[in-house]
């Protein structure tokens, strides 16, 4: 029910975006991320985008669970 | 990037789970709370992944799962009332009410559409501007932001006959009354991901000021759930427990402000009923004064009230959901767990919703609860 997916802004016109994810285009509103920009990902819920996804985080966490796992390797 | 598959690297789940084993030394109870985490959880086998140490149980966040009978009463009862078009999400349409589901309403005749959409239902009803169309308002804070612009949108574009019945529940106030109940002993929970998109992280930090419990948040990738859990056991097991998000891609302390200002606009607080909670204070929304118009509780009150019958709501005999939501009980230990209650013919909404407990058990794990892992 509170599922999102990322999906990539296309386009915008008004308050809807033009979403494209795995070359399925769908139009979502961005009435609640009025801010998005042509080529964020957005997190798409029930036909909204709810959130934007931060794209140095998104890296951030990947660096993080690297370094997790090669400390799992000194034991 | 496509920020999915880089969190589904099997071979650094493995190691990123040994990291775990390697520094949990004393056995804990997490709950995830959200049903996405319970659906991700079974499918990748984390529970098989992490170590010994660490129990997992599911919480009540399925929003169709938590829906009182009482209230799926109401919503078929609305079905069945001359002139009107039921819209819903999909996974409510085959939740067992007391005596019939908007599945069988349908059936009967009655006009239930589902849709992808909150935008969906206000177009069906400017496209049958004669009939009054109803959603079926389900759902959490992430879901809640959408149908309070559904019906600004409404308002915008002077559609008078879309009706909204709010059954919206909030996380952190049912948090609380899980945890002032004291039935689990807990000692972290996984904390809702995309609720958090919208309120943001600092509503939980209750959770650890007033009963000592780690939160940290999360997303849905197995990778991402791993990362939770090692933060979990990390701040257990130094005795610190915290507010963390471990979802920062998504989730920002301070949540979606634009989101958030929508949601006050329309709804405002009220206690809410929760299938195996019962009612819980200010724990839910309903639309407001100035959008009653929209209020399908307030349009309709009259007409339900000539209209129901009098018959008391009445639980499935044995359908041990409402423990299963407060994680007093897992799905295998309900009796009717697989032979009689199955995802094709389902007695308890935890059957129905892919993210319910039970359904998310039935169909990764089997009978006996296993599942190999990733």
């Amino acid at each position: 029910m509170c599922l999102a997916i990322p999906v990539r802004v296309v386009t915008i016109e008004g308050d809807e975006a033009e979403t494209e994810i795995a070359g399925v285009r769908r139009r979502v509103s961005i009435a609640l991320t009025p801010e998005v920009q042509v080529g964020d990902y957005v997190l798409l819920h029930t036909g909204y985008a709810i959130g934007i996804v931060d794209e140095s985080e998104a890296k951030e966490t990947l660096k993080l669970l690297e370094e997790i796992a090669s400390l799992s390797e000194v034991h | 990037m496509k920020f999915i598959d880089e969190y589904q690297n099997s071979e650094l789940a493995r190691k990123v789970a040994q990291r775990i084993a390697n520094r949990s030394t004393k056995p804990i109870r997490l709950m995830e709370f959200c049903g996405g985490h319970t659906h991700a959880i079974m499918r990748y086998g984390i529970r098989q992944l992490v170590p010994k140490t660490v129990e997992m149980r599911s919480g009540p966040g399925c929003p169709v799962c938590v829906t009182a009978t009482s209230d799926l009463d109401k919503a078929i009862a609305l079905a069945h009332l001359p002139g009107v078009i039921i819209t819903t999400f999909g996974d409510i349409m085959r939740v067992p009410g007391s005596y019939s589901s908007l599945q069988r309403a349908k059936a009967e005749g009655a006009d239930v559409r589902v849709v992808y959409s909150t935008m969906d239902a206000v177009e069906i009803a400017q496209a049958n501007p004669r009939k009054s169309v109803i959603f079926i308002g389900i759902g959490f804070e992430t879901t809640a932001p959408t149908i309070a612009a559904s019906i600004i949108k409404a308002l915008k574009e002077g559609v008078e006959n879309f009706y909204v019945l709010s059954l919206l529940k909030l996380t952190p106030p049912v948090m609380k009354a899980l945890l002032d109940l004291g039935e689990v002993k807990l000692d972290g929970i996984i904390g809702p991901g995309h609720v958090s998109v919208i309120i943001g992280s600092y509503p939980y930090e209750f959770i650890p000021r007033n009963y000592g419990i780690a939160c940290v948040i999360s997303g849905f990738e197995p990778l991402d759930i791993l990362l939770c859990i090692d933060k979990l056991v990390e701040q257990i097991e130094s005795g610190e427990p915290r507010v963390e998000i471990a979802y920062r891609r998504g989730v920002k302390p301070q949540g979606n402000k634009k989101a958030l200002e929508l949601l006050n606009e329309v709804f405002e607080i009220d206690s809410a009923n929760w299938r195996g909670m019962g009612i819980v204070p200010q724990s839910g929304l309903k639309v407001n004064q100035k959008y009653q118009h929209f209020d399908a509780d307030k349009a309709f009150s009259g007409l339900l009230r000539s209209a129901r019958n009098d018959k008391p709501a009445k639980e499935p005999e044995g359908c041990r959901c409402g423990d299963i939501l407060r994680g007093v009980a897992t799905p295998l230990e309900c009796k009717l767990f697989g032979k009689v209650c199955t995802p094709e013919k389902p007695i308890g909404p935890c059957m129905v919703s892919s993210e319910g407990a039970c359904a998310a058990y039935y169909q990764f794990c089997g009978l006996e609860g296993t599942n190999g892992g990733m």
